[in-house]
């Protein structure tokens, strides 16, 4: 997606937010409520809590698409299931890991604690991460294919993990 | 309007209804676009628009094309599932249909009400419709469950809202707790003189209330009591109540306070916390003397038994009914409610955070609530004016708006100080006729007879002076001067900055929350404001439920309230609860989880995960199952589950990965 400003292409990304139901989506509802405008490029998915976020959630976002993706939870203590948003914080720190030695930016993935009385956090928040995931351009997951990070791979140590592996890599 | 597919090959059949919501979408995202849009998704049967989806003419839409067999599920696009996923449920069901085979689309506050430009907002409104169009395919018909509900009902505060809340309650034939952290209920009222703008007897019409309380068959009060934990959801909470060691047995003691006559501190010790302070107390004590419930309390900290263990203890020896007990411990009693009234109140801001008006450094500076006191008949001066050094005062100043409407501590009006600021100038006034200054910011008087009695003190020889006071300070210019305390202040409405000597000087203070109010908020489950008070569910059409299902709010932990708000708000909340436990049982929200049980290994790594333990494994078949009663459906296990054995009901993971690649394909 982009758009057109001052007659230049900009580059509208899409970001996929998952906000739970007690604290960040009632905070989005209240930042709607008080008419506070924010970029559109965030769409929420609704969960009863962060600790129902699957990693698997995010990795399917970013195949489908989206360029990052917004994770929304109560603050610590909390939570309306007591401790699903220490699972998340968990699940999210591993997967973060993960994705950045994917080759996947830091700053595609984000998670907020938002209490349902922070309608301007959403706000700022949102305004942030389209900044933040625009100036990180279009995530282009098909380049990031085995071929690419082979070739990220130094080639002397390239020539030890074939030797390692008995010279083939099926 | 799309072209009707009725038969729709016997795959579901969705019906989209774009709702206008009057302008306040309309006015953001392009209607006709989005139906057009929503017409060629997949599924879709029936793509239509209204005013107002949320309207009997609106849900009629649904239900035609239900009845007509048009649609089988819908989609609604229009405000928050937490507004009116409840109404769409009903319509469904009114139309014949599964409530469940439906889903919400936000384009209110999400979309319309969010983002500036028409094109952007129709482009996400497009993206939400479609994510709940892919995922209202998946989903399945469900039946909500019901349980027993607990009838009796746990009121935490005795103020006058949690009074009133408790006598409602237990006069409707229910079983009421009331919990009271204080030695008595009462609360604030209790301090008061008068009450505006009817100047009666706060007393007069607070007392009766105590006492229909401590009589009341229905009630069980428990006063110097805290609720320290609370499990269980809706209509069937386990709370725990700490009843702290009153070293007076409440059962014997009879209230002749012959104990605390008997003390052998012949004069008060320790800082009178029902007079804020103004005088001692001894260490056994009642805050007052209609205190409720009337029995004495030993204070540990001041009691010389406690220090030394050689008092001659003539307090034991004065009480008859041998009610005092120093081996008294504190214990903690365990209760099953159906429901919880919160009305645990405000505390007053305070004055020393703002040191330029010289609180706790001039003695003739008091806050509004110590004036309250001195102008109480009960009170210590015996509603004499008099200040600490003796004197009856000659010159008052009230400075309004202290804590309130200023950037610096509270942005937002506390409501009452207007009223009561007006109420003390005039009781002043009445009793020692000394000159009353108002420093004010703007007189805020809406209420049923409050301007009138605003009116009444303008011509009662009171001065009011438009403009904030800038410091009050003991600077005197002139031998007259000398002892007063000097106020400088602008008069904005004639554009002078005058400095006035007074004698005395009132300290208007705002209301803020309890200070423990997010412990408070925490335990119960429920949000606050920024500001700390308790968050209501919806602030118009929900104002004394909050997002936890069962726990109600009443009086000032809500907001700023006077004393005939807090009384109305109680009223409500507590039919609100009555109208709860009355149907006798709850309907739950079946999205619970549920066990795939060819796919469990036995890993127990969704039992360990489970804060409420609905989790539980068969040893014969090595497989777990979900307790539906105590699942509360958070998902957390179906996140954890690593062999997908779980799934949640409306939120199962196809359902989600839909609804994903609903929002980022097709726009």
């Amino acid at each position: 997606m982009s758009s057109i400003e001052n007659g230049k292409q900009i580059f509208e990304p899409r970001i996929v937010a998952f906000f739970c139901n007690w604290c960040t989506y009632t905070a989005a509802d209240l930042a709607g409520t008080a008419r506070m405008s924010y970029a559109p490029n965030v769409r929420v998915v609704r969960i009863m809590c962060s600790g129902r976020l699957d990693p698997q959630f995010i990795l399917s976002a970013l195949r489908e698409g989206a360029d990052g993706v917004l994770i929304g939870g109560c603050h610590p203590g909390d939570c309306h299931y007591q401790e699903g948003n220490y699972k998340a914080l968990r699940r999210f720190t591993l997967l973060k890991r993960f994705l950045s030695s994917m080759g996947i930016e830091d700053g595609r993935i984000r998670l907020e604690w938002i209490a349902a009385s922070e309608g301007d956090k959403v706000q700022r928040v949102i305004n942030e991460m389209t900044e933040t995931v625009r100036a990180l351009g279009p995530l282009h997951l098909e380049a990031m294919s085995i071929e690419r990070i082979e070739d990220m791979i130094p080639s002397e140590l390239k020539a030890e993990t074939v030797a390692a592996s008995g010279g083939h890599h099926e | 309007m799309s072209p009707a597919r009725p038969d729709n090959d016997g795959r579901p059949k969705v019906g989209v209804y774009v709702c206008h919501c009057g302008v306040n979408i309309a006015a953001k995202v392009d209607i006709a676009d989005t139906v057009a849009f929503a017409s060629q998704l997949p599924y879709v049967t029936a793509a239509k628009e209204y005013k107002f989806m949320c309207s009997d003419p609106g849900q009629d839409i649904i239900q035609k094309d239900l009845r007509d067999g048009l649609i089988d599920r819908a989609v609604v696009a229009s405000c928050s599932p937490l507004m009116h996923e409840p109404t769409f449920r009903r319509a469904m069901t009114e139309g014949g249909g599964n409530p469940f085979l439906f889903q919400m689309a936000n384009i209110r506050e999400h979309v319309s009400w969010v983002t500036k430009d028409k094109e952007a907002g129709t482009d996400k409104a497009r993206a939400l419709i479609a994510a709940a169009v892919e995922r209202v395919v998946l989903h399945q018909p469900l039946q909500k469950t019901s349980v027993p509900i607990h009838p009796d009902v746990l009121v935490v505060g005795g103020g006058i809202a949690g009074i009133h809340a408790a006598l409602t309650i237990a006069d409707a034939g229910k079983k009421v707790y009331l919990v009271e952290r204080e030695p008595t209920i009462g609360g604030h009222m209790a301090k008061f003189d008068k009450t505006f703008p009817t100047l009666d007897c706060s007393a007069c019409i607070l007392t009766p209330k105590m006492s229909a309380v401590r009589s009341h068959p229905n009630i069980t009060l428990w006063s110097y009591s805290e609720v320290i934990g609370l499990d269980g959801y809706v209509g069937n909470f386990k709370v725990q109540v700490t009843r702290k060691a009153r070293y007076v047995d409440e059962e014997k003691c009879v209230g002749c306070l012959e104990c605390i006559e008997a003390c052998v501190y012949k004069k008060g010790k320790a800082d009178d916390e029902f007079n804020l302070g103004l005088v001692k107390r001894k260490p056994v004590y009642v805050p007052f003397p209609q205190a409720t419930p009337l029995v004495a309390v030993i204070d540990p900290k001041t009691c010389i038994e406690f220090k030394t263990h050689k008092c001659p203890k003539d307090c034991v020896e004065a009480c008859e009914p041998k009610a005092i007990d120093f081996a008294q411990t504190d214990r903690t009693e365990e209760i099953d409610v159906g429901a919880v009234v919160l009305a645990t109140g405000f505390k007053t801001f305070d004055a020393r955070r703002i040191s330029r008006y010289g609180y706790g450094k001039y003695p003739g500076v008091y806050t509004s609530l110590e004036v309250e006191r001195l102008v109480n008949a009960a009170g210590p001066t015996g509603g004499e004016i008099v200040m600490k050094n003796g004197e009856k005062p000659k010159a008052v100043g009230i400075v309004h708006c202290v804590g309130s409407r200023d950037e610096k501590t509270n942005r937002y009006c506390s409501r009452v100080c207007c009223m009561y600021s007006l109420k003390l100038a005039h009781l002043v006034k009445e009793r020692t006729n000394a000159e009353v200054y108002n420093f004010y910011i703007d007189m805020r008087t809406p209420g049923k007879g409050y301007e009138e009695f605003y009116d009444k003190l303008l011509h009662e020889n009171v001065h009011f002076i438009r403009g904030r006071v800038a410091e009050v300070s003991d600077w005197t210019m002139t031998p007259e001067e000398e002892g007063k305390l000097i106020i400088r202040a602008e008069d904005t409405l004639i554009g002078v900055v005058r400095r006035i000597p007074v004698d005395m000087i009132i300290l208007s203070v705002g209301l803020e929350a309890q200070p423990d109010a997010d412990n408070v908020r925490r335990l119960f489950n429920i949000s606050c404001s920024r500001e700390g008070w308790f968050l209501e569910r919806h602030p118009k059409l929900a104002p004394v439920s909050t997002f936890t299902d069962g726990i109600f709010i009443a009086g000032a932990c809500q907001g700023p309230k006077d004393i005939p708000d807090s009384v109305a708000q109680a009223g409500a909340a507590a039919a609100e609860a009555l109208a709860l436990i009355d149907r006798g049982r709850v309907e739950m929200e079946p999205n619970t989880a549920y066990v795939t049980e060819e796919l469990c290994s036995d890993c127990h790594t969704c039992s360990n995960i489970c804060p409420y333990s609905a989790i539980v494994f068969n040893e014969e078949t090595e497989k777990a199952s979900v307790n539906g009663a105590l699942c509360k459906g958070c998902g957390t296990c179906v996140a954890t589950c690593p062999s997908g054995a779980l799934q949640q009901n409306l939120f199962t993971d196809e359902q989600i990965f839909q609804e994903i690649k609903g929002v980022v394909s097709y726009v």
